[in-house]
């Protein structure tokens, strides 16, 4: 069936509002939609890393998720699920459950490319079946924006400050989603709420229903982190899948899809100047800084040509 | 009828786990419980439970799995020692807000600095404010019984609380002794079915679980948990009858040796505790009345019991294979002292760290400590609270 964002959006919401999560901020919208693409009939167990998505999200005695639900801690989202679904697989062998449950855990990037990296890596090894979901903000949000491992080179944050000696982080983002096609497992996915969410509605789909283990990095800006005007959100994701900063692609048993191709390939800096973050680069003296980051972009975009069989 | 066997403490344990059959087991392996995972893997592997083993890569993992799939719906098991129980540290406290009835062995070995794979408790003893039930075991047989009974203590409707079930690394983990199995069926009937009130899989009921709570809430959360150790104590006692009934092997919160007519007696824990009767019993022909109280149950603390029992004493020696660095004892002896303070005011109590590391500890050694229990009851005079035992100084 052709993906028709009005229809879908008539299903029973499985996340609710009056949540209290940001105006402008992407993961609400990343949930909303992933969860989206689960059957009406499907049950979910759905486990989260501490950070902003649990704190505003589930605060005693207020919930807003529909199905089951469970945090435990920062770093173990990926562990936690992975023995929820080991249950299901044991109950189900004594004929103690009904129906379908699927298993889905969100991590920010900081409980997923930093804390939380070796659980995600070792429930991704084992095989369950379940999805894990990055909600890549680029920094530790919920702190008061210190950089991650996701944080993009050069960005300013509370803990890689621009100062004058220093231009913000020193070192380039972590390619996490690489990282995880490396493991192997059935479905990895890099995505991002663009234009009618389309390509994450349907990432998401196949992620929850490839059986095993599956894979999502979503890009969610944070209005707060980033230092934008918080209507601009999908704009700024906009932009950056347009400069190939942040490509849409897949990759299926090992195999490489890219997703989409922009038709002008933006430069970088028309994603980075409405940022605050990268405000300190668009001086004389740091012109340079911002060719660095045109050249690391290029290349890797150039890399995931290749790996596409695009180039 | 019981079966007769010769098991070492850690096939004990697995045979307990495959007469449990829990749902779910995730394990890491670290010297000396390595082996527990090990066998059971087997039985997994020959198809002789149903449980689905999750090899974890990491024991911090062990620990998130099992609350995941506890919080599911599935009984669950694991077994660690020193390290693991260490990166466990953060879980065990969420386990136990989270009132999920997981039951882990813990194969006491010393902690890390400087690394050692023998035994001690500073492991379990490091985890004792983390809201887990502990049992501890002298030998085989109570480390397989305590076992059993750990499950139907942690799934009590009035406790929901986890228990690590501790016996000495090595020293009992690894030594073959006799050991009195109960028939697999017996074992599945005295646990019962699980059948928890509110779980992750129950579709149409869907709950959250680990909220962010706030102050308006936390307080009362954490009330209520501290009321479920509480329950507990009766809870212990109840399943210790019952097993009794079924195995004709008494348990209760510690174990009494030669205790109605001593004069001097020491409280102690697990393996030691069989040399220390030994030692009594050397001292008993000599017509010294010796006594000795082995514990079994350190959380929840029977303060009021064990504070009575050590009341009749002249002097007591509260025995630490434990070191809580405060410069004032080890952690059992600031606890048994505390509770001596309101029902055996009398007793002179002092304190020994010993066997750190899996330092062996000889009846000579012991038989030193009532040496100088024997004096303190002579003269009434402590010369020295805070001691030592078999350490170079």
């Amino acid at each position: 069936m052709a993906y028709n964002l009005k229809t879908l959006t008539e299903k029973e919401e499985r996340f609710t509002g009056g949540h209290r999560m940001c105006a402008g901020c992407g993961a609400p919208i990343v949930v909303r939609t992933v969860l989206r693409a689960l059957k009406p009939e499907d049950h979910a167990v759905i486990g989260v890393a501490t950070g902003c998505l649990e704190v505003s999200t589930c605060l005693y005695p207020y919930t807003a998720w529909k199905d089951s639900f469970i945090h435990s801690a920062f770093e173990n989202a990926a562990a936690t699920v992975s023995g929820a679904e080991a249950a299901y697989r044991a109950l189900a062998k004594v004929g103690k459950v009904k129906g379908t449950t699927k298993f889905i855990a969100f991590g920010g990037d900081g409980g997923t490319y930093d804390i939380g990296f070796q659980a995600l890596s070792g429930a991704m090894e084992r095989g369950h079946d379940m999805v894990y979901v990055c909600y890549d903000n680029e920094a530790y949000m919920n702190t008061g924006i210190q950089r991650s491992s996701s944080t993009p080179k050069y960005a300013d944050t509370t803990t890689s400050p621009a100062g004058s000696e220093i231009p913000g982080k020193v070192q380039f983002k972590k390619d996490l989603t690489m990282i995880m096609a490396a493991h192997n497992i059935p479905y990895v996915a890099q995505t991002a709420p663009f234009r009618n969410l389309k390509d994450l509605y349907e990432k998401a789909e196949k992620a929850i229903y490839t059986p095993g283990p599956a894979f999502l990095n979503v890009l969610a800006p944070c209005p707060r982190g980033w230092r934008y005007n918080t209507p601009q959100l999908m704009e700024i994701v906009r932009l950056a899948i347009e400069t190939c900063v942040w490509p849409l692609y897949e990759v299926i048993e090992g195999k490489f899809i890219l997703n989409y191709k922009p038709k002008n390939k933006l430069p970088v800096v028309e994603y980075l100047k409405p940022q605050g973050r990268f405000r300190h680069l668009f001086t004389k003296e740091n012109e340079g800084l911002l060719e660095e980051i045109q050249k690391e972009v290029d290349r890797r975009w150039n890399r995931l040509l290749e790996l596409c069989g695009e180039a | 009828m019981a079966i007769k066997d010769k098991l070492s403490g850690n096939e004990a344990i697995a045979v307990a786990m495959r007469q449990i059959d829990p749902d779910v087991v995730a394990a890491f392996p670290i010297t000396p419980s390595t082996e527990v995972p090990q066998y059971f893997s087997q039985f997994v592997a020959n198809g002789q439970v149903h449980t689905e083993f999750v090899a974890v890569e990491s024991e911090h993992s062990a620990m998130s799995a099992c609350i995941g799939a506890e919080a599911a719906g599935a009984r669950t098991m694991t077994a660690t020692s020193s390290q693991g129980l260490a990166l466990m540290w953060e879980m065990l406290y969420i386990a136990a807000s989270l009132r999920l009835p997981i039951v882990m062995s813990v194969i006491n070995r010393a902690l890390s600095g400087p690394i050692n794979i023998h035994n001690d408790h500073s492991d379990s003893m490091g985890a004792r404010d983390s809201g887990w039930i502990q049992l501890y075991c002298e030998n085989n047989q109570e480390a397989y019984d305590n076992l059993i009974q750990a499950i139907r203590i942690a799934e009590h409707k009035d406790v929901q609380l986890p228990v690590m079930v501790c016996y000495d690394g090595f020293i009992t983990s690894h030594a073959v002794e006799n050991i009195e199995l109960i028939e697999d069926e017996k074992v599945k009937a005295f646990i019962g079915e699980y059948r928890p009130q509110h779980y992750l899989l129950d579709r149409d009921n869907p709950i959250s679980m680990g909220p962010l709570d706030m102050p308006a809430y936390y307080f009362e959360h954490k009330r209520a948990q501290a009321e479920a150790m509480k329950n507990a104590k009766r809870v212990i006692l109840e399943v210790a009858q019952e097993f009794e009934k079924l195995t004709g092997r008494k348990y209760g919160y510690f174990e009494e040796y030669k205790m109605e007519d001593a004069e001097v007696g020491i409280v102690i824990m697990n393996s030691t505790a069989g040399t220390a009767k030994f030692v009594v019993n050397e001292l008993r022909k000599q017509g010294i009345k010796a006594g000795l109280i082995k514990l079994r149950v350190f959380r929840p603390f029977p303060f009021e019991e064990l504070g009575k029992a050590l009341s009749h004493l002249k002097a007591v020696a509260i025995m630490d294979k434990a070191d809580s660095f405060s410069g004032a004892g080890g952690p059992l002896f600031t606890e048994v002292r505390s509770a001596m303070f309101d029902y055996a005011k009398d007793t002179k109590a002092v304190s020994y760290i010993y066997g750190l590391g899996g330092r062996d500890v000889r009846p000579d050694e012991i038989m030193s400590v009532y040496q100088d229990l024997l004096e303190i009851a002579r003269t009434g005079q402590v010369k020295s609270t805070f001691n030592y035992l078999g350490v170079r100084e």
